[in-house]
């Protein structure tokens, strides 16, 4: 094996603490979360039991999770079905050049980068002025959106950069019109990438708060409803919810890379 | 008949995405503009053009608001550049395969996925009067009563904001480091260059434009945020975004709105000075 100077060991050791700052807390609320019936907010542990987890899924004081937790998983699944459709058709369009594309390119990153106070506030004005009464799943969808899509369309776009367009070609070339085209040679192709952006998008949706907060309504989603609970909850109850959300997340991540990374090696060993 | 469609084709399909941004981000925005020039008489607000909610917001109290809100700009800025440079470069240029560099960058990116409210909670059975950190100090003997200022403190917003944000730096500058040319560092070696001189004369000016990029992320997720110092901060931490989410819990929308005109104001200009100090076209 060949040496390695110092400076890699260094910043080994630096990477690693940075790993550990990275998920340290996390790892002390799920230990947290597994004490027994008697456990508090803090260390050391109290037993060891799977009481609060399932503390979570019985009716509580201070509210109940299920129907947050199926607002979520609703709002998450029109997100992403609205995100990927639109992110895929506007991806395609930006495979010619046409004019006003840079004003277009450059509203979308607007999109991401402006602070999302000003989404909030701004989408909660609109339907102030209207009459409208906010809602999860009107003025939340539509704060969703402005933080969703633009990461998704980003990452379509690289994705179709990297496309080799001589299959469309062969296609069309054989009399298929552009719909036929689309469904029977580009999707196939696309389809591992759009699995993988689905489930991020899912994710990112599931996991929202700042945009969301102010345009909520009168029904909160999870995370709304796990932030009004910081304050009035003093049972780890609230850390199990944590772990079991957080669990749920970072499943969806590792699958969507697992799956994606599968789709793609079994795809080069047709070719 | 087909040389019409080929023409129209990108503008039909970049329609639902375009909707979207003029629905739930051009007009919102275009609409604080508008209602930020209102009349409020303090329980509802009339369409008019005064300056009062502007001269409202300049007071003592905006500008320590502010003052206060470039402090966790800047600290947590630096913080995020000092530590996600060197796991960056790490990534980038210490990891031997790219198998690993992309296992090891999806490390850092997991948590990013996950809910921002449970990580900030998560530190609570760390750094409370009770938490782990006091509980270690005391045991070996450094501190005597438990340390107050680790949580519900400006220290903790800005481990918070570290913590939630620093992907956002490690990703663009991960991303310049890889597009580096290796053939350059090997002939700045091959010339005598030492290694901090490589460093200093082709890594560094070579990854300014990811530098560049995820300080605008940093500065654009910090200027409007609430949630971490409402959560993490004690009662007196303050923000211009938490003064904002107040105003609009008290339903004095143009008093709100005229706060984040001028909120929207001061990112542009920051973005703008960090723009003519580092070109990032390349990069896009």
């Amino acid at each position: 094996m060949k040496k390695r100077p110092l400076s890699f060991y260094l910043l080994l050791a630096f990477f690693c603490l940075f790993v550990l700052f990275l998920y340290g807390p996390m790892i002390t609320i799920f230990m947290l979360s597994m004490q027994g019936p008697d456990g508090g907010l803090t260390f050391p542990m109290r037993g060891f039991s799977f009481y609060w987890l399932g503390q979570v899924f019985q009716e509580q004081r201070v509210g109940n999770f299920i129907e947050p937790f199926v607002r979520s998983l609703l709002l998450g699944a029109a997100v992403m079905a609205i995100t990927i459709t639109a992110s895929v058709l506007a991806s395609m369009g930006f495979r010619q050049r046409f004019k006003g594309s840079t004003v277009i390119f450059y509203m979308t990153i607007a999109s991401l980068i402006v602070p999302s106070i000003l989404v909030s506030l701004g989408i909660g004005v609109v339907f102030q002025v209207m009459g409208w009464p906010t809602n999860w799943f009107t003025s939340g969808l539509g704060a969703h959106l402005t933080w969703t899509l633009p990461i998704a369309f980003l990452i379509m776009l690289g994705i179709f950069n990297r496309f080799n367009p001589s299959y469309e070609e062969a296609a069309r070339d054989l009399g298929a019109t552009d719909p036929k085209t689309f469904w029977e040679i580009v999707l196939p192709l696309i389809a591992p990438s759009l699995l993988g952006v689905g489930l991020l998008t899912f994710t990112l949706s599931y996991d929202e708060f700042t945009r969301t907060s102010l345009v909520s309504g009168q029904n909160n989603t999870l995370p709304l409803e796990i932030f009004g609970m910081t304050t009035n909850v003093t049972s780890p109850a609230l850390y199990a919810l944590g772990t079991l959300t957080t669990v749920f997340s970072a499943s969806l991540i590792l699958i969507a890379f697992f799956a994606y990374n599968a789709v793609v090696k079994r795809q080069r060993g047709q070719a | 008949m087909s040389e019409t469609w080929k023409a129209l084709k990108p503008y039909a399909l970049i329609t639902p995405q375009t909707l979207v941004f003029l629905m739930f981000l051009v007009f919102p925005i275009l609409m604080i503009g508008v209602v930020s020039f209102w009349e409020f008489n303090g329980y509802s607000m009339t369409p008019a053009f005064t300056l009062d909610n502007y001269q409202g917001i300049l007071t003592d109290v905006t500008l320590k608001t502010y003052l206060n809100t470039f402090k966790f700009l800047g600290l947590t800025w630096l913080a995020t550049l000092l530590i996600g440079y060197p796991v960056a470069y790490f990534l980038a240029f210490h990891v031997p395969k790219l198998e690993w560099q992309i296992l090891l960058f999806l490390v850092c990116t997991i948590p990013f996925w996950t809910s921002n409210i449970i990580r900030m909670i998560s530190w609570v059975p760390l750094l409370g009067r009770e938490g782990l950190v006091n509980q270690g100090l005391m045991g070996i003997g450094l501190t005597q009563e438990p340390l107050q200022f680790l949580l519900f403190s400006d220290f903790a917003v800005v481990l918070g904001m570290v913590h939630l944000y620093i992907i956002f730096m490690i990703a663009p500058i991960f991303n310049s480091l890889m597009r580096i040319e290796r053939s350059l560092v090997t002939a700045a070696e091959d010339l005598g260059a030492s290694g901090f001189q490589t460093f200093r004369e082709v890594i560094l000016p070579l990854s300014a434009p990811g530098i560049a990029i995820g300080s605008i992320f940093i500065v654009t997720l910090i200027m409007g945020e609430f949630v971490t110092v409402r959560l993490m901060g004690g009662g007196q931490s303050a923000s211009v975004g938490k003064l904002i989410q107040t105003q609009i819990g008290s339903l004095q929308y143009p008093l709100a709105a005229a706060n984040a005109m001028v909120l929207l104001a001061v990112t542009m200009l920051i973005i703008i000075s960090i723009l003519r100090v580092l070109d990032i076209r390349k990069e896009l």
